[in-house]
This record gives C-alpha cells, sequence and structure tokens, in this order.
C-alpha cells in the first residue's frame, strides 16, 4: 500500500514540481517591481509555447518549425473575437459583418483561439504527418511561411502588415501563471499516456515501435494537434499582453526564440522544456540590463545593443555541440531519490524511468 | 509578345539566382545531410563586403566579396558543422539556424539593422534592344553569369578529381571515406564552393536592389531551400533545377495571378513544397543513398 502511494508520488513528481516552480516564479514577481512583473508575466507566456513545441517535438523526435504559425493563427481569431466593435471598424473597415460584430469574453476567445490552430493543424498535420526527419521539419516549416504570408496579406481580415491595436489586455501575471501550469499539466497528461508512450517509443527507434505495431502517423498526428492547441494558447496569451497583434511579431525570430529554449533545456524532457524558458528568459533579462548598463565608481559601462540576441544564439550553439541534451538532458526532474528503492535485483525499475528515455 | 519576352527574361534572371543559391545549398547537404541556413548569412556577408570596398573598385569589391563568403563559410564548418559531423539531419538543422541568428545578430550588433545604399555597377542598369524588345542589361549580364558558374561546377564535379570525390560523398558518404576519400578536404571545398556561390549571388543582387541590409540572403534562402528539396535532396542537379523552376514559377506567378492573390505568392510556393514531399518526401530526384534502410 505505501509502496503504491510512493510509486504514484515518484510517478507524478515532475508534474508536481514543475507546477509548483511555477508558482514560486509567479509568487517571488509579486515581490518584485512591476516592469519586472511583465517580464516574469512574458516569460510564463513562452513557457507555454515551448511546452506547447514540446509535446510534439519533444514526444516525436521530428521538430516542427511551424508551432509559431499556429500562435498567429490563434492570436489573430481571438483578436477578432474579443476586440470591441467601435476599435475593429477603425483598422478593419472591411470586416464581414458577421466578424465585425462578435464580442466575446476573454476566456472564450482564448479558447475558440487555441481551438482553430488545433483544427487547423488537424488538417494540414493529417497528410504531412507521414513525413520522417528532414522532409518533416521543411514541411512544418512550409507551414509558417504560408501562415505568414497569408495572414500577411489578407489585409480584410487581419490587416495585413499593419498591428491591431486595442485589444482587451487582460493577461497578468496570475494568467499567464495559471495558462503555464495548466500546458504543463496537459503536458504530463499527455506524455504519461499510452498514445505518449507510443510515440516516445518512435522518437527512440521508429523501425522497432512501426515493428511493434505502432501506429507511428496516427499518434504524432495527435500530439501535432495537441501541441497546435498549446502553441496557439500561447500566441492568444502573448497578443493580449501586449495589446497588439501584428504578423511580423510571429515570424522567424519568435521560432527561433522558442526553439532555442527548448533546445538549451532538452527537447527530450517537460523538465527540458519548463527550465529551457525560464534560463533563457532569465539571460535575457540579464543581457537586457547589460545593454541598458551600470555604473561602477563613475564609470558607465554597457555591452553593445543588441549583444543579447548574438549572445542567446551562440549560447544556443555551444549547448548543441557540448550538451546535445540540453540542460534536463531528457531526464525529468524527480524527488530526492531517498526512499527511492533499496530494492531487489528482481524489482523492476521505478516508474519514473518510463520518462527517463536514456535506455537504449 | 514582347511584354512576353521581357517577363521571361526577367524570369529566368531570377531562375537563375535561385538555381545558384539552391546548388550552394545542396552541396552542402549532398556531403554532409546539413540544411545550412547559414547560406543566408554567406550571401549578407559578401553583399556587406561589396559595401565596404565598392567605392575603390569594383574588382576590389567582387574580390573581397567572394574572400568574405569563402572564409565565413570555412569558418563555421570548422567552429560549427564538423564537431556535429554524423549527428541527425533535424540536429544539423536546427545548429544552423543557431549559426545564421548568431552571425546575423552580430551584424546587425556591428553595422545597424538599417539598409545602406550600394551604386554597384551601374553600367548594367540601363536597356539594351535586343531584336526589337528592350531588355535589362544586367538581366542578361545575371544570366550569362549564372549560366557561366553552373557550367563552372558542373564541370567541377565531373571533370576533375575533386569533383568525382565530392559526387561520391553525395552519393554514400561512409563507403565514399572508406574508399579513400579525404572527408574534411572534400567538406571544406563543399563549403568553400557554397561560398563562391554565394558572393556570385550577393554581387547580382546588390547590384539589382543597389542596397544592403543584414536580412538579405534570408528571403533568398528560404525560397531557394524549397527549390533544393522540390528537386530532390542530396542531388545536385536536382538542387538547380528545382531552384531554377522555383525562381520562374514565383516570377510567373507574380506576372499571371490576379492582382488579389499576388501577394501571396509565396504561400503558393510553399504549399507547393508541402504537396511535393507528401508525394515524393525525399523530392522529385532524390538521392539514391537517402533512402532509409533498416
Amino acid at each position: 500500500m505505501i509502496g503504491a502511494v510512493r510509486e504514484c508520488a515518484a510517478r507524478l513528481a515532475p508534474l508536481v514540481l514543475l507546477v509548483a516552480l511555477v508558482i514560486v516564479v509567479a509568487c517571488a514577481a509579486t515581490f518584485a517591481p512591476i516592469i519586472l512583473q511583465r517580464r516574469v508575466t512574458q516569460a510564463l507566456i513562452m513557457l507555454v509555447g515551448v511546452v506547447g513545441l514540446y509535446v510534439f517535438a519533444g514526444n516525436s523526435g521530428v521538430f516542427s518549425f511551424g508551432n509559431v504559425g499556429f500562435m498567429a493563427i490563434a492570436a489573430y481569431v481571438s483578436a477578432l473575437l474579443t476586440m470591441a466593435p467601435g476599435q475593429k471598424s477603425v483598422f478593419l473597415p472591411d470586416l464581414p459583418k458577421l466578424l465585425a460584430e462578435q464580442h466575446w469574453p476573454a476566456p472564450a476567445g482564448a479558447l475558440a483561439g487555441g481551438v482553430s490552430a488545433a483544427a487547423i493543424g488537424a488538417l494540414v498535420g493529417f497528410p504531412l504527418m507521414r513525413l520522417s526527419g528532414i522532409s518533416a521539419s521543411i514541411a512544418t516549416f512550409s507551414i509558417l511561411v504560408v501562415v505568414y504570408v497569408g495572414l500577411g496579406n489578407w489585409t480584410s481580415i487581419t490587416g495585413g502588415q499593419n498591428s491591431l491595436m486595442g485589444l482587451p489586455n487582460y493577461v497578468g501575471l496570475w494568467t499567464a501563471t495559471i495558462w503555464a501550469a495548466v500546458s504543463i499539466a496537459i503536458a504530463f497528461a499527455y506524455q504519461e499516456s499510452r498514445g505518449g508512450l507510443l510515440l516516445r517509443a518512435s522518437r527512440e527507434d521508429e523501425v522497432a515501435a512501426k515493428a511493434a505495431g505502432v501506429d507511428i502517423v496516427r499518434h504524432r498526428w495527435i500530439a501535432f494537434t495537441l501541441s497546435a492547441f498549446l502553441s496557439g494558447v500561447s500566441g492568444v496569451l502573448l497578443a493580449h499582453f501586449l495589446g497588439t497583434v501584428r504578423v511580423e511579431t510571429y515570424y522567424l525570430d519568435l521560432t527561433f526564440l522558442i526553439i532555442a529554449m527548448l533546445v538549451i533545456g532538452g527537447a527530450g524532457s517537460l523538465t527540458g522544456a519548463v527550465v529551457g524558458a525560464l534560463v533563457i528568459s532569465l539571460l535575457t533579462e540579464v543581457l537586457r540590463e547589460a545593454e541598458v548598463g551600470f555604473s561602477i565608481a563613475g564609470t558607465h559601462l554597457a555591452a553593445p545593443t543588441g549583444l543579447g540576441d548574438s549572445a542567446l544564439a551562440l549560447l544556443m550553439l555551444i549547448i548543441i555541440l557540448y550538451r546535445p541534451k540540453g540542460i534536463a538532458g531528457g531526464r525529468e526532474i524527480g524527488f530526492p531519490s531517498r526512499s527511492a528503492p533499496v530494492a531487489g535485483r528482481n524489482d523492476v525499475p521505478p516508474p519514473n524511468s518510463f520518462s527517463n528515455h536514456e535506455l537504449e | 509578345m514582347r511584354e512576353a519576352a521581357q517577363v521571361l527574361v526577367d524570369a529566368v534572371s531570377v531562375g537563375g539566382l535561385y538555381a545558384l543559391t539552391a546548388l550552394g545549398i545542396g552541396m552542402i547537404f549532398g556531403v554532409m545531410r546539413l540544411v545550412n541556413f547559414a547560406h543566408a548569412d554567406l550571401i549578407t556577408f559578401a553583399g556587406y563586403a561589396i559595401l565596404l570596398f565598392f567605392a575603390q573598385s569594383t574588382a576590389l569589391a567582387v574580390v573581397g566579396a567572394a574572400l568574405a563568403a569563402i572564409v565565413l563559410a570555412l569558418i563555421t564548418e570548422r567552429a560549427a558543422f564538423r564537431p556535429l559531423r554524423g549527428a541527425n539531419p533535424e540536429t544539423l538543422l536546427v545548429s544552423s539556424f543557431a549559426v545564421s541568428f548568431f552571425l546575423e545578430k552580430t551584424l546587425i550588433m556591428v553595422v545597424g539593422a538599417r539598409p545602406k545604399g550600394v551604386d554597384f555597377l551601374p553600367g548594367l542598369a540601363r536597356q539594351v534592344d535586343v531584336a526589337g524588345v528592350r531588355l535589362q542589361l544586367l538581366h542578361l549580364v545575371t544570366i550569362a553569369i549564372s549560366l557561366a558558374l553552373l557550367a563552372g561546377t558542373t564541370w567541377l564535379l565531373r571533370a576533375t578529381r575533386l569533383g568525382l570525390e565530392m559526387r561520391a560523398a553525395a552519393e554514400n558518404f561512409q563507403m565514399a571515406e572508406a574508399l579513400g576519400v579525404r572527408a574534411n578536404r572534400v567538406i571544406a571545398a563543399a563549403f568553400a564552393i557554397s561560398g563562391l556561390l554565394a558572393a556570385a549571388v550577393a554581387c547580382m543582387i546588390v547590384a539589382q536592389t543597389g542596397l544592403v541590409q543584414p536580412r538579405m540572403g534570408l528571403q533568398l534562402v528560404v525560397i531557394a531551400f524549397v527549390g533544393t528539396v522540390i528537386g530532390g535532396l542530396g542531388s545536385l542537379p536536382g538542387a538547380a533545377i528545382g531552384g531554377f523552376f522555383v525562381g520562374v514559377g514565383s516570377i510567373l506567378l507574380q506576372a499571371l495571378l490576379p492582382e488579389a492573390l499576388r501577394p501571396f505568392r509565396e504561400a503558393f510556393v510553399f504549399v507547393a513544397v508541402a504537396l511535393v514531399l507528401i508525394v515524393r518526401p525525399l523530392g522529385l530526384f532524390p538521392s539514391r543513398s537517402l533512402r532509409q534502410r533498416v
């Protein structure tokens, strides 16, 4: 009985600890000045995006360059549904009447955004998921470009290259925190589910998984759809956090940032995704401070503008070269293994080694 | 009729640029399965080398551009890609993404993000009469240079020992290595050639647009990349042909699409890529060794 409880606790450890981490960060931020609070909020929004990418890329081992496209779609859907009709008529005079009249409450807009991203993800994912490796990466990259070009030129609906301003500005620290926790919970539930485990098996060895009867295409498709949903939600949050939405925001730079966070944290585990998002946000903040500069004994020292981006890219490169599995190294965080099996040789491995895929 | 000829020449000249870019990308992919996003920055850096030298002399600018791109290509190979040799293609892709961002952001940090005007080869901006059709001299020169470089690369690949080794490496790298092809030499040579091609593209782009900016290479590479993929990853003629058709296609789409759809032409191009990949995951003319064996 106690063993079962312990086992259960060990299995849920990553979920509990990561959510706790997010809540601790958020609580700490309430004591910080308002500007820093906003930075933490943004970091948590990015975290949702990174976890969203992780659900597909981490579990399937196929990199997606298209998730920022889903963020963009969801952001625009939510913006169009939640903006006040008066605002919309200013920026989008040609909007169809049906759309122009909508004035949804914010949470409904967020869900609608996520669901439309998931629907489009499911639709395009259906044919694309049979691809593997490099072809799959390139195909997802084309999703990004098609969305970018499409939204950027569909002027009557999206305002084209101009920004839409005056979105309800409801995303604060706690909204972001709640969504961060929810996204971690969803990602965790998925990766511990049967489908998630099968997909992770296919990541380790596609051929062996296929031979063992895993329907790889189907499980990739499910993960892709879920991943599009979470990415979509983070896109909505970002738009309503900034109060504006602009297609340029959702293109290569954001793609790079989110991929960098996932790769640096370690794409192989949820812990990696969460830690990567937080660590890179922290680092970006430090570098931003360095760019502003500080004074020592009357001399003002400041790093050149743009150092942050450049350093981030360099760091990502170094991680790829010297620690290809990222900070987390593909492992999940767990409780200190004080109680961990002193068990006999014939014991089954502790359940959390399901998520530890260094089994090879 | 006249208009058609003008559009055609325009399309072919753009196709040539994309073919060169796609060939540069395909070359690297062939020898080390790396989709080199940083090819964009080879073009950009070559462009800035032109900016640096064009006031002194055209020749110096061209040589400077070539040197800049080749040296940069070799440095990225040595520092970032050589340690990753043998890693899986996705890791390589992500790392070239990082290299590209590093170079771009560093460039922005040093020279700023604003475009700078370059009056490079102003002599080529005039129109010439060919059989009663007024054509831009620059387009004709671009076509000529593209043809010359494609021919040169073909000759190198077909008629020299280095080329033979490169083709062997593209076909089956492990086997080639086992038969005595020196990996470092072949890969470095491929990077040098791709640098040279990038520099040539940079010269023609700068002459056409009259400006340089930190993202000038990116747009080009993203599209050319499509060419490499459609043509068939790992196949060099495939890359060149694919690049050419994507370039020609995008100009023809520009000319033929109804006004309202024109801004979306890039989207059409990328939808086409996805479709080609779904039907033929390895492209139209894939290298034989790319097929996965169990």
